[in-house]
């Protein structure tokens, strides 16, 4: 089994706005960090040649759409913890809208599948709606795979 | 295996020399490098590198070393150890604050108050500031302060368990913390790795 992850965020500005250019700017160099992380999978990508580009949906223009995919929660854990992302969340009350709502979910996937979009904010409506579980978990309230 | 026990396997001083060298190794060491790295025999270092192994300090495991000792045997994976990665905790009377911690720490996550923690980390930091002592107070504070290049690097995270409850804040309260600790002397950044605390130092010119 793999890990797949899917958290959003509330953008305080357009994409495109001046108040958001340094966040974008990082979006290469620490998506760069991922992808070359230990046991990093797959992830959600709107474009395989213009990497500033953010992930387009119809879940509404301010919301920002990360997922991707993981061998181990300690890889994911890593990479998000323990790499230079780290720097990048600290900075969100920067760019992000501060919430109350969770924002991050976790499920477990058969390898080779690639979750779609709707399939990861069903996984977080079914968190925020029936708290931590088997089918949508978070790190603090970790859930390991059920065999089938 | 007791806390209490593992803490006192600490005591023979050839014993405590060996754990130190293995943990400031920060990797796997066979018996041959412990050995001349403390200056004992090599059969005097395999026991008691298995004593503490054994009361949970070290992990072991078999790795082939590089061939240095070419000849029959050198290809034969060895015994190698490793610092055991539970932290062992000794106060008599009971005190701790672990749990207390990861309370407070939870609180200040679910307020949105990090920024007047962050504040509080660094006015403590300040506090034990001491020109060109820095890296003498990392070290006393269980920090494991090692060199890397141009950067110093730390090799333990002192608040490690509240550190993985609560990463975002507790970093960012470490690093104001660190900050203050090297005052003018050094600049110290967010530059995390696995295993290892999230801050390191590139030391300011003229210091």
């Amino acid at each position: 089994m793999h890990l797949a992850q899917l958290n959003v965020a509330r953008l305080l500005a357009p994409i495109d706005a001046p108040e958001l250019a340094e966040f974008v700017a990082l979006l290469e160099p620490i998506n760069a960090v991922a992808d070359a992380a230990p046991g990093f999978v797959w992830r959600l990508k709107e474009s395989e040649t213009d990497p500033t580009l953010t992930y387009q949906h119809d879940f509404g223009d301010e919301l920002l759409i990360n997922m991707s995919v993981w061998q181990t929660r300690d890889d994911l854990w890593n990479y998000v913890y323990r790499t230079r992302h780290l720097g990048v969340l600290q900075r969100r009350r920067e760019w992000f809208q501060r919430t109350l709502e969770i924002a991050s979910v976790m499920w477990w996937i058969p390898e080779g599948h690639l979750p779609t979009a709707a399939e990861g904010m069903a996984r977080l409506a079914a968190l925020r709606d029936r708290g931590a579980g088997p089918e949508a978990f978070t790190f603090k309230e970790f859930h390991e795979p059920v065999s089938i | 295996m007791n806390d209490l026990d593992a803490v006192a396997a600490l005591h023979d001083p050839v014993r405590r020399a060996l754990y130190e060298f293995v943990a400031a190794s920060g990797r796997d060491v066979g018996r041959n490098e412990a050995a001349e790295g403390v200056g004992v025999s090599r059969t005097l270092a395999a026991f008691h590198l298995d004593k503490l192994a054994e009361v949970g300090l070290l992990e072991t495991g078999f790795a082939r070393l590089s061939a240095t000792r070419p000849g029959p045997g050198a290809g034969r994976p060895a015994k190698v150890y490793r610092r055991g990665r539970t932290s062992r905790y000794v106060a008599v009377p009971e005190r701790d604050f672990r749990e207390l911690a990861s309370l407070l720490a939870e609180v200040v996550g679910d307020l949105d108050a990090a920024d007047g923690a962050i504040a509080a980390a660094a006015r403590a930091g300040k506090k034990l500031h001491e020109p060109g002592g820095w890296l003498a107070t990392l070290r006393d504070r269980g920090y494991e302060p090692y060199r890397q290049d141009d950067v110093v690097r730390l090799r333990n995270c002192p608040f490690q368990q509240v550190a993985d409850e609560q990463p975002l804040l507790v970093c960012s309260m470490n690093l104001a913390l660190c900050q203050g600790i090297a005052g003018d002397d050094a600049t110290a950044e967010l530059d995390p790795k696995p295993g290892e605390c999230c801050v390191s130092f590139s030391k300011n010119k003229n210091r």
